[in-house]
């Protein structure tokens, strides 16, 4: 059996949180600051602070330096693995469809017989 | 084509397959139902499942491993939530060790199978798969990726299989 790399964990991790996910699409549509992103949520600086950081441990978001503050960019490849990830599990289904199909029309080609 | 409808969430980690078939909701079920069947169709050619036990009742049990290309044998087992034949099945898929007790290391996930019919003689798989801790997210999703690339290797070893055969007449 094949193990993943730990950042799938911390991904999938950040991934679960719907405050997470948020910052995360506010991340990607604009280049907001910290402070900034703290103000569309009912909770402190600091919990929004810690948020942010559990998205960026988990390398879907990084902050950069521009001029005098730090704004949060989405790291977009991240979430590409992801679903690159459940297009590999979509696969991994659609074969096992294919097979019962062959299943299904071999037992009817039998009865027909 | 027999696939007719995927939803993938990359947010909330989930999938939602739609398949017909031209059978009915009682063949369908069969697939499931007879151990025979499901291990012919549950594991890629290249990684084939072994059932070694099947007992398809609320709070029922099914155990089987996997045979690798390279002799691996992972176990893994389903427990039973729901059973309605042949109309519903909620299972909950982990790994095991290989005396058949539940690996607690490794994640599990649950997935819902619907069967309806659409039209006679016509019946609608649907499988919705879902990931509820981060943990089998990723570890059932990097086997799934893992068997998904043998799988093709093992279509391709088929394929090209094909050519040493002798000329083959037109197929219908």
């Amino acid at each position: 059996m094949q193990m993943v790399p730990p950042d799938f964990d911390r991904m999938f991790g950040a991934l679960a949180d719907h405050t997470r996910r948020d910052i995360l699409r506010r991340a990607i549509d604009s280049e907001e600051g910290v402070a900034e992103l703290a103000t569309h949520y009912p909770m402190s600086f600091a919990a929004v602070q810690k948020h942010i950081a559990v998205l960026e441990r988990a390398g879907l978001v990084t902050k950069h330096q521009v001029g005098r503050r730090k704004v949060v960019r989405s790291n977009v490849e991240g979430l590409r693995v992801a679903r690159r990830l459940l297009g590999q599990y979509e696969e991994l289904w659609r074969g096992r469809i294919d097979r019962m199909t062959q299943l299904v029309n071999e037992y009817t080609r039998e009865a027909d017989q | 084509m027999t696939v007719k409808a995927v939803r993938k969430d990359p947010h909330d980690l989930s999938m939602t397959l739609d398949a017909d078939f031209d059978a009915t909701p009682e063949r369908v079920w069969q697939l499931w139902a007879d151990p025979r069947q499901l291990e012919r169709w549950w594991g890629p050619p290249t990684y084939p499942a072994t059932i070694t036990r099947h007992d398809l009742t609320p709070g029922g049990r099914v155990e089987y491993h996997m045979t690798g290309p390279n002799g691996d044998q992972p176990h893994a087992y389903w427990d039973v939530q729901e059973v309605d034949p042949p109309h519903s099945l909620v299972v909950r898929d982990g790994f095991a060790n290989e005396d058949g007790s539940v690996n607690r290391e490794m994640p599990s996930n649950e997935f819902r199978v619907t069967i309806e019919e659409v039209s006679v003689g016509r019946t609608r798989m649907s499988i919705v798969s879902t990931f509820p801790s981060t943990e089998a997210m990723e570890q059932l999703l990097a086997m799934g990726m893992e068997q998904g690339l043998t799988e093709a290797v093992g279509q391709i070893d088929a394929i090209l299989a094909e050519d040493d055969e002798e000329p083959r007449q037109d197929r219908p």
